[in-house]
């Protein structure tokens, strides 16, 4: 009998040729095409009053300079608002190049094609654009003061506002024993994968067709989003996405303005084009995420059990809102985490500030939202000096399914499907040593060091739809072709999914190979976002693989002779049970599969008209039947499934200089059944390692007017491999009812709880409340002094 | 991020670089490691029309240790330094250091001469040349001149060199007997610049502190001495802690950082003065902070 490959340790099938050079991502395409470079916006918000591309026109080497007068069409209007939601007030998007005002600095202008990137640039460098300033809105304070404006038809620069009313917040509040306040505070971090953005473009004259590979995290999405805005048929259209060095959630937005302009221009021109994002445009003009500020009001009582939570935050969208408000509507659906609370309110209003927009980055508002219940039961259990984790043990959903009552990203109610918070806790506190801790900590006081302890639960919507559909085709050699059409940046889709097919078929896993993200394949698909992968693509295929093998069983059947329910598949033989010697290939049987009136080959004899047996009374391909072992399916589900974790965080900060170093890091992690737990380990390493930039390094610094004070690798503080701590994990698998498979998404779980359990080390080993994250050793030794001086509180039961 | 046109030459004797630097003048700009250079022509932050790259120059890539100083040509790299045991028996500190510049790969490729001419008061090494007391060679079509550490530095990323000289090497001056040295930073990721960090050399004889001096990275506009040896001269090695406060203090007199996005100048203020008592403490009270083996084990 094969192993059963669902739930093996399997190594990456697509390292060894990643790791040795043989990845082809954007740039190593197209070598001979044209390249495209930017005229980019050196202002944060100004009327563009005149452009002047004269002195680069008649510049050998220079192909084309556009401007938004250049654009035809479809091509003119605002960039689709891909997320239409009713709390939506005031629906700004940008263009493809920008039309008469510039809204953020690094808003494309102009663009430039040119034989390459070094003559684009220069020729870019060369353009003079005139400017009439206008006042930069930066940061929520000054967006909400509404002042000034971002967009003219968005006053006091209100995107969306929505309310979220569960029960009776406010008077369950004023009838609880304690009543808290907190006001907390997030920084703007980024996705920042390895790779930026990058879309090659070629147009086909001989069939007036376009082809586009971008890195993008939605093949079918930029292929509809082009065929649209270039008035071209789909059919015309298709978008590849190679392999992709990292997205992280900004690749999911999209079109971005160079698609559209990359695929007009390959168009237009007639050529191949091509135009690789640099970094410092990728921090300028891709988008950022988390920056909000919050406030908290909750009622409890002795025991810390919460009676109401009412909540307002504001969150800064940036310059246009494409990506509409799943980033604080994720906030607000999340908030709750594993906690049974019927009463809340929560408002948020999203604002335009003069600002590089937000769209979601790996977590997707969700480690904001964290961040603020975590906060909150820290909050409590010092002021009712109760450990931690029992106040939030006091609050713990235990039924399920626990309908919380909140419409989530998907448009339908959030149902949390199955979960067990106690275990993940006792799980937890085993693994960090919740309860010896406090005896450590004052040993390390007694030394002199400052040690503490924190702790992050939370939930998450996983896998939401609408659909995902895996297509299967057994070729006559008996390989088997899985494609999926969501993307791949490394989360190790050639591999698990290769699982799943080869245990449902009975192949041995090497004759398995997965394409993703290219619309020759599968045409249907959403996109990678969400935590999505694994239980849309992975059921979808496993579904697509039950119907394939039921055509292979029935083919073999008929040659056999035998009922197909008495066949069984195993290591690519399909065979009678119990009788190993009537057996065929399942290459075989893929011959079989499609009747043929001409032979190419000897194995392909079989199959034709003169080759066996035949049933007379039946046409070749029967009814209902197709020819070939090939079968698409698709899963779509009824809600999203919910993932669970708790994290821990060990931290030490040095009594003199403030400087912050983590100690321990503990996981504990419910995901349902783990498909390859080496890869969900991965995921969970990679979030948390972003999750340990959220909290103790990265930062947007935006100066007053607008302008990025760190856009680079040497000023933004992405922690490097020295910066992360090793990561100690215990798994959890509760499935999920939901899906055939009974699994959940595991893609953005590491990053969610990081801030809120560092910051709640810190609180611990310093003694005071933290209250905004990122913190650096500077901003840790201001507030110490604030501390001292009297002007910041102390925690109560230190 | 592509650089502005420029014509690369590749000189392959001294006498040719030097005449091209005098013939191209001010729009040349001499190219050895590139670490710092290449990020800055990639943003076009500066955008000379011509670059001489010394790297195919024969010579200049010797380490010579001498009775008084360790010579470090032009082509020497930051590892070649780092990792040189003669060097490093001559002259602790410079290991010490090195191992705080940037990172391996980084260091693999920058060039120590090359970061003393590009005057960045956030690297480690103009300072060293400074606090070890180190002078400089510029050489140019007319000729050589030799040149202290506090003459060649006069403000951030400013030296007097011409724009045709090439800086051929650099000369760390050696710390008397008994010397005991020491190189600490704090930096907000490992290899990264520093908020603020400190070198020290002290001499103790027979248990007795005699000469002290300190440098600093990122709290001066320059790199300068900070000579401590009145405060210690003739005091007990194992007594430091008395005189800790008052070093404390001439440091904070001595220093002038800035606030940027990474910290506050109060904050780099004090850190320093956390570092030089640190550095001061374990250079004294102990076996010097960093032995051979550690310094071994962070250069491997």
């Amino acid at each position: 009998m094969t192993t059963r490959m669902f739930g093996q340790r399997i190594s990456r099938r697509e390292d060894p040729r990643l790791v040795t050079g043989h990845g082809r991502y954007l740039d190593d395409l197209g070598s001979s095409a044209l390249e495209a470079a930017f005229v980019r916006s050196p202002h944060a918000h100004a009327r563009i009053l005149d452009i002047d591309v004269s002195a680069v026109l008649d510049v050998p080497g220079v192909v084309a300079v556009w401007t938004y007068e250049d654009l035809e069409g479809k091509l003119s209007e605002p960039l689709p608002m891909l997320l239409p939601h009713p709390s939506i007030t005031a629906p700004v998007t940008g263009h493809v190049l920008a039309a008469n005002e510039v809204n953020h600095v690094g808003e494309p202008i102009v663009m430039v094609i040119a034989t390459n990137r070094y003559l684009a640039e220069d020729a870019a460098s060369h353009i003079e654009i005139d400017y009439e300033f206008l006042d930069p809105v930066v940061g929520i304070e000054t967006a909400r003061q509404g002042s000034a404006l971002v967009h003219d038809q968005a006053p006091g620069n209100v995107a969306a506002h929505l309310v979220q009313d569960v029960g009776d917040a406010p008077g369950r509040i004023a009838s609880a024993p304690h009543v808290l306040e907190l006001d907390l505070d997030i920084e703007r971090s980024a996705c920042m994968p390895m790779e930026g953005k990058g879309v090659l473009a070629r147009w086909n004259r001989e069939d007036s067709s376009l082809r586009v590979h971008s890195s993008t995290q939605t093949s079918t999405g930029v292929r509809a989003a082009l065929a649209a805005r270039l008035e071209l048929p789909l059919g015309k259209v298709d978008v590849i996405a190679p392999d992709v060095g990292g997205g992280f959630g900004v690749k999911i937005n999209h079109p971005w303005p160079e698609e559209l302009a990359l695929g007009a221009a390959a168009k237009i021109l007639e050529c191949e084009v091509k135009w690789t994002e640099d970094r410092r445009e990728h921090f300028i003009s891709s988008a950022h995420e988390r920056q909000q500020l919050q406030r908290v009001r909750v009622g409890f009582d002795e025991e810390g059990r919460i009676y109401g939570l009412d909540v307002q935050f504001w969150h800064d969208n940036g310059a246009y809102l494409p990506y509409g408000v799943i980033v604080p509507l994720n906030t607000s659906t999340h908030i709750l985490g594993p906690y049974n609370l019927p009463d809340y309110r929560v408002e948020y209003w999203s604002l335009y500030t003069n600002t590089v927009i937000v769209t979601p980055y790996r977590g997707a508002g969700r480690p904001q939202g964290v961040f603020l219940m975590e906060r909150t039961m820290d909050a409590i259990a010092d002021y009712l000096g109760r450990d931690r984790t029992e106040v939030r043990r006091m609050n713990f959903v235990r039924e399920f399914p626990h309908p919380i009552g909140l419409i989530m990203q998907d448009g339908r109610e959030g149902i949390y499907d199955s979960g067990d918070f106690d275990t993940s806790l006792d799980k937890l506190k085993a693994l960090v040593g919740w309860d010896d801790f406090a005896a450590c900590r004052e040993r390390a006081r007694a030394e002199g060091r400052r040690i503490g302890l924190g702790l992050g639960c939370y939930v998450e919507a996983t896998g939401a739809g609408p659909y995902e559909g895996g297509h299967i085709e057994i070729e006559t050699t008996g390989k088997v072709n899985v494609a999926t059409g969501l993307t791949s940046q490394g989360q190790a889709h050639q591999t698990v999914f290769a699982q799943i097919v080869a245990d449902e078929l009975g192949v041995p896993i090497e004759m398995v190979e997965v394409t993703t993200g290219d619309t020759r394949r599968m045409g249907y698909s959403v996109g990678t976002w969400g935590s999505r992968g694994a239980v849309m693509s992975g059921n979808a295929v496993h579904l697509a693989a039950k119907k394939v093998k039921q055509k292979a069983l029935t083919v073999a059947g008929r040659a056999l002779e035998v009922d197909p329910a008495d066949l069984e598949i195993v290591d690519g033989l399909v065979r009678v049970k119990g009788d190993p010697k009537a057996q065929m290939p399942l290459a075989m049987v893929s011959v079989l599969s499609n009747p043929l009136r001409y032979a190419f080959d000897e194995a392909a004899q079989a199959a034709t008209q003169f080759g066996g047996r035949q049933d007379e009374t039946k046409p070749p391909i029967a009814e209902n039947d197709s020819p070939g072992l090939e079968d698409t399916d698709f899963y779509s589900p009824v809600r999203s499934t919910f993932a669970s974790g708790m994290h821990a965080a060990i931290v030490e900060t040095d009594p003199e200089t403030a400087d912050i170093r983590i100690l321990r890091y503990c996981v504990v992690h419910d995901c349902g059944p783990m498909i390859n737990p080496m890869v969900v380990e991965g995921q969970i390493h990679g979030g948390v390692a972003q999750g340990v930039g959220g909290a103790l390094y990265e930062k947007m610094a935006y100066d007053s007017s607008g302008q990025l004070l760190n856009a680079s690798f040497m000023d933004f503080l992405m922690p490097y491999a020295s910066e992360v701590p090793q990561i100690e994990t215990d798994h959890l698998e509760t499935p999920s009812p939901l899906n055939p498979l009974g699994i959940k998404g595991a893609g953005e779980a590491g990053t969610i709880p990081v801030s809120a359990a560092i910051a709640s080390a810190i609180e611990d080993a310093e003694g005071f409340p933290i209250t905004r994250m990122p913190i650096s050793p500077s901003e840790l030794w201001e507030l110490r002094r604030r501390h001292e001086a009297g002007e910041w509180p102390s925690l109560r039961h230190d | 991020m592509k650089p502005a046109p420029l014509t690369c030459h590749s000189p392959t004797s001294l006498d040719e670089a030097l005449r091209l630097l005098h013939d191209i003048g001010s729009e040349a700009k001499v190219i050895a490691g590139g670490q710092s250079l290449v990020p800055v022509l990639n943003m076009r932050l500066a955008t000379p029309g011509h670059l001489v790259d010394i790297t195919g120059l024969p010579g200049l890539d010797e380490i010579r240790v001498g009775a008084e100083a360790v010579e470090v040509g032009a082509r020497v790299t930051h590892r070649q330094l780092e990792r040189s045991p003669a060097a490093y028996a001559a002259l602790p500190l410079l290991r010490q250091t090195l191992v705080n510049v940037a990172h391996p790969a980084i260091r693999n490729r920058g060039t120590t001469v090359g970061s003393i001419a590009h005057a960045d008061p956030n690297g480690e090494m103009p300072m060293i040349l400074a606090l070890t007391g180190g002078t400089v060679t510029a050489v140019s079509v007319r000729g050589e001149r030799t040149l202290a550490a506090a003459d060649l530095f006069v403000g951030p990323l400013e030296t007097v060199l011409e724009p045709d000289e090439i800086l051929v090497c650099a000369r760390f001056g050696r710390f008397p007997e008994g010397t005991r040295t020491g190189f600490t930073e704090l930096a907000r990721r490992s290899g990264d610049y520093a908020l603020a960090g400190a070198a020290l050399a002290v001499q103790v004889i027979a248990g007795q502190m005699q000469q002290a001096r300190m440098g600093f990275v990122s709290v001066t506009e320059v790199p300068t001495v900070l000579d401590l040896t009145d405060l210690v001269a003739g005091r007990a090695a194992d007594q430091s802690a008395a005189v800790a406060e008052a070093v404390v203090e001439r440091v904070h007199a001595h220093i002038d950082p800035e606030s940027d996005i990474h910290a506050t100048a109060e904050y780099r203020r004090h850190l320093t003065g956390v570092l030089a008592r640190r550095l001061l403490t374990d250079l004294t009270t102990g076996e010097p902070a960093r032995t051979s083996e550690e310094a071994l084990r962070g250069a491997s």
